[in-house]
Order: structure tokens, then C-alpha cells, then sequence
């Protein structure tokens, strides 16, 4: 998948999240790690990238075709995306099977049967089974990242974009979700992942867009980037990260 | 949730405390209405039971009505509070301070005397219905934004994310964890709204209090009408508190 981004702005009142980033990946790059400080513009970039944010200026085209800007026309880009975020963004009111069998059904067109049958069939894959009928509330943090995920790829989504889908999560549960990430790219699901966790970007990603101040201050191969970053401000955060790791 | 103060003490050890606490009650009651000095009759009361009957069923059946109206008054005021248009939110939130800023006396004789007269409508009930509606129908309107506002930015967010457009984000996700949001509120609102039905009786609709004006009146007994009257409103709005109640407990979960 060709990713490419031109002067791509966002801006929340009079800070730019997004200022003019520009970058393009290789036509060949399937997992792609969007990696950086806080604050750099990473999750803001996901949300362009899955057409959730209108950029208010520039342009981002996938494959060569530009994303629209007009609401209908994100919607419908949407809804060929799956996203999980960094929180815990499951419906609270609904079980964890009707969380991925509603959007099936009124969003993809499903029947009752057909959409409980592949929820049911991603909950069991994702280790949830026993778990279906519970409320978020019910679930722990892990399983509900789980489930998140589950929903995000039930409709088959062309890509899965998560956003530090381990952020709030401790080691042992961070360790359950990235298992499946991992699982899922090597299964060939085209995926773009907002993260802090260098060692599991370095395992998993083949590109990298590396991003400061709302500016991609790189963008190569992972394995260009983790072992010969071309810019002081990479090196300086690949050290920080991998200090205590 | 915390759980509620229902649910800490035992049926049994509630039973043991309503009984001194009515026991209190009816002494203090007994006390103050013997020493006011007045020859209580009933027969008055017992004579107009069929009008006082009808005008009950009036009440009941023009609260209901209302109610009705202004559930569906006060969800187009919030939709309208939160319009993407500057004019409409402007409006529904001028209608709404109006409304909620003046007396409901005067909205009644305002809508039934100038504008019901002017639009020739000549049905006290039907205007008396849509008044009280509009009344309180503004109070849902605020009650209701605050609960669709308290849904995070996360899950609208998540919506979105999930492929779901405006109105499939408010039939699954806002109104649904909104309405266990207002109930409280929403159900408090209809039982002030049985008993604001009862200045109805100054635009002549023969309700309640305006059947016990006239019992009082004809029977030349001021005050005994009005005992039968606080128990006929309360035998409703004391079990729809209750079933509010339970509702409450049924779309808990947490969030």
C-alpha cells in the first residue's frame, strides 16, 4: 500500500497538530508505524489517514486515489477502515458480541444470523470466548482492547488503524494485545498503528513515519530507520525509548 | 454506580423503621388539625364523589396527553438547541428561557385568552393540553441536552469510527446511554407536570381542583375537598416515582 501525504495541515483552534507534513512509504508497505513524542501529530495523522479528520489543508491519497473531503464521501471511506483507539471505546451499554454485531448490521448490511456468526467466530480467535455476553464493564482492560479489536475487523476492513492501542493497559495485558496485532499482521491485514512501543514496531512494522511538531521529520523502511536514523531527533527519541527496555 | 440507598438496608429493617416514623407522623398530623377549631363534614365530599371522580379522570387523562407532547416537545427543543444552524439554536433556546423563565399562570392566560382567541380555537382542553405540554416540555428540553452532552467525545468518536452517520449515532449510541442519563430527572419532571395540571381550572377546564372549587363552593365547606385532593394526586405520582425507580435499576451498568 502506497501511502502518501502532501502539506497535509490540522489544526485545533490555534495549534497545528498537523503543519504541512509530507511523506510517502513504498508501494509494498503493509504495517505501518507511525512513531514520535506526544504531541507530535500521530494520532491526529491516524485519523486523517482513516478519513475519522478532514485535513483543513493538503491532500492524502492511498493507492494513488486521493481521500475525499466532503462528509459522505468520509463516511464511506470509514467504513471500509477499522480503528481502534487508545482508550477504552467500546459501547458501554452493549454487550461485547452486540458491539461488533450492531455496526454489521446496520453499517454492512448484515443479517442477525450472519453477523453474530463471524462476531462469534472473531471473539474465539481473539481469545474471547465465555466473554461474549458480558458488558465492557465486566471485561478487563485487556479483553476489552480485544474486543475493540474484534470490531474493528469484522467488517474486513481494507486497513486496521490503531491508535497506542496499549497505552492504557499494564505489561501483561499490553503483552495480549500486541500478540494479536502481531498475529494479524503477519496474517497480511494492511494495518497503520500509532505507538510508543518501539520493540514491537521494530518487530512487527516495515515502514516507519517518524513524527515531530506536526511535521514527518522521516519516513523509510523500519529496518533503515531503527538501524540508520537520518535525523538527530529519531536518534535522541530511539534512545530515550530504549534506555530502560 | 454507587449503589443506591435503596439497596443498603434490608426490607425488614425498613419495615422496623417506617413504623415509628408513621406513628410520628399521624400524631403530628392529628395534633395540628385538632387544635385548629373547625367542624369537620364529609357528607359534601361523599355527595360530589362522582364529580370529583370525573374531574380525576380529567387530570389524569389531560396529564397524560401532556406528557406525551411534551416528551416529544422537549427532544425537538434539544435537537434544536444542538442544530449545526445558528438561527434554530437561537430560537429553541429562546423558547426555552421564555418558558422556563415565566410563570405557568401566565403562559395559560396569555395562550387562552389572546392567542387561542385570535386563532379561534375555542377547545380549553386541547389548548389547555398543548400549553402545559410546551410548559414543561422546555424543562425535558434541558434535561435532556444535559444528558446527550454528558456522552463523552470518545463514543461519539467511536461512532464515527465504526462507519455509523448522524442518525445512526443517535439511535444506538447517544440515546440509548442517554436516556438512562435523564431518567431521574425526566420522571420527576412528569410528576410536577400532574400536578401543574391543576391550574388548568383558571382557563375553566373542569379538572380536579376545579371539580373541589366547585364541590367547596356549592357544599359551603372551604377545606375538605382539598385532603381527598392531595390523596388522588399522590395515588399516582407516588407509584410512578416508584416505577421510575425501578426502570433506573433495570438500564443500570457501568460506565
Amino acid at each position: 500500500m502506497k501511502l502518501e501525504a502532501q502539506t497535509v495541515t490540522k489544526r485545533y483552534g490555534a495549534h497545528a497538530a498537523l503543519d504541512g507534513a509530507s511523506f510517502a512509504t513504498d508501494a509494498e508497505a503493509r504495517v505501518i508505524a507511525l512513531l514520535g513524542p506526544s504531541g507530535g501529530g500521530k494520532s491526529t495523522l491516524l485519523r486523517v489517514l482513516g478519513s475519522l479528520l478532514v485535513p483543513d489543508a493538503g491532500s492524502v491519497s492511498i493507492d494513488a486515489r486521493t481521500l475525499p473531503h466532503d462528509e459522505s464521501g468520509a463516511l464511506l471511506e470509514r467504513r471500509a477502515n477499522g480503528f481502534v483507539f487508545q482508550g477504552y471505546n467500546l459501547f458501554p451499554h452493549l454487550t461485547a458480541l452486540q458491539n461488533i454485531t450492531l455496526p454489521l448490521q446496520e453499517v454492512h448490511g448484515m443479517t442477525n444470523a450472519q453477523a453474530t456468526q463471524r462476531a462469534l467466530e472473531l471473539l474465539h480467535r481473539l481469545g474471547l470466548e465465555g466473554h461474549e455476553h458480558k458488558r465492557p464493564s465486566q471485561l478487563s482492560g485487556g479483553q476489552q482492547q480485544r474486543a475493540a479489536i474484534a470490531r474493528a475487523l469484522a467488517p474486513k476492513p481494507r486497513l486496521l488503524l490503531l491508535d497506542e492501542p496499549t497505552s492504557a493497559l499494564d505489561p501483561v495485558m499490553t503483552g495480549e494485545v500486541l500478540d494479536v496485532v502481531r498475529e494479524l499482521a503477519e496474517a497480511g491485514q494492511s494495518i497503520i498503528l500509532a505507538t510508543h512501543e518501539i520493540s514491537f514496531a521494530r518487530k512487527v512494522a516495515d515502514w516507519v513515519v517518524f513524527l515531530a511538531a506536526g511535521k514527518a521529520a522521516e519516513s523509510s523502511s523500519a529496518a533503515d530507520f531503527f538501524n540508520r536514523p537520518q535525523t538527530q531527533l529519531a536518534q535522541q527519541y530511539l534512545d530515550g525509548l530504549s534506555k530502560y527496555r | 454506580m454507587p449503589a443506591s440507598p435503596d439497596s443498603t438496608a434490608s426490607p425488614v429493617r425498613r419495615a422496623l423503621y417506617a413504623f415509628p416514623l408513621l406513628a410520628l407522623a399521624s400524631v403530628a398530623f392529628y395534633t395540628l388539625f385538632s387544635s385548629v377549631a373547625y367542624q369537620w363534614s364529609w357528607d359534601g365530599v361523599w355527595r360530589y364523589r362522582q364529580q370529583f371522580g370525573y374531574g380525576w379522570l380529567t387530570t389524569m387523562g389531560l396529564s397524560l396527553v401532556a406528557m406525551i407532547v411534551s416528551i416529544a416537545l422537549g427532544f425537538l427543543l434539544m435537537l434544536g438547541r444542538r442544530s449545526p444552524w445558528e438561527p434554530v439554536r437561537m430560537f429553541c433556546g429562546g423558547v426555552v428561557e421564555l418558558v422556563r423563565g415565566s410563570p405557568l399562570l401566565v403562559q395559560l392566560l396569555i395562550g387562552h385568552y389572546i392567542i387561542a382567541n385570535a386563532l379561534r380555537i375555542d377547545q380549553p382542553i386541547f389548548t389547555g393540553i398543548i400549553l402545559l405540554g410546551c410548559f414543561e416540555g422546555a424543562y425535558l428540553a434541558e434535561i435532556f441536552r444535559g444528558a446527550v452532552e454528558s456522552i463523552s467525545a470518545s463514543q461519539l468518536e467511536t461512532a464515527r469510527a465504526v462507519g455509523f452517520d448522524k442518525v445512526q449515532t443517535y439511535r444506538f449510541v447517544i440515546i440509548p446511554q442517554a436516556l438512562r442519563r435523564a431518567l431521574p430527572g425526566t420522571t420527576g419532571q412528569l410528576v410536577s407536570l400532574i400536578k401543574d395540571s391543576s391550574l388548568l381550572s383558571v382557563i375553566g377546564i373542569e379538572e380536579l381542583v376545579q371539580k373541589v372549587k366547585i364541590m367547596n363552593a356549592a357544599t359551603y365547606k372551604p377545606l375538605e375537598g382539598f385532603l381527598p385532593l392531595a390523596l388522588a394526586y399522590l395515588i399516582v405520582t407516588l407509584p410512578l416515582s416508584h416505577l421510575a425507580r425501578r426502570l433506573e435499576g433495570r438500564f443500570a451498568y457501568e460506565t
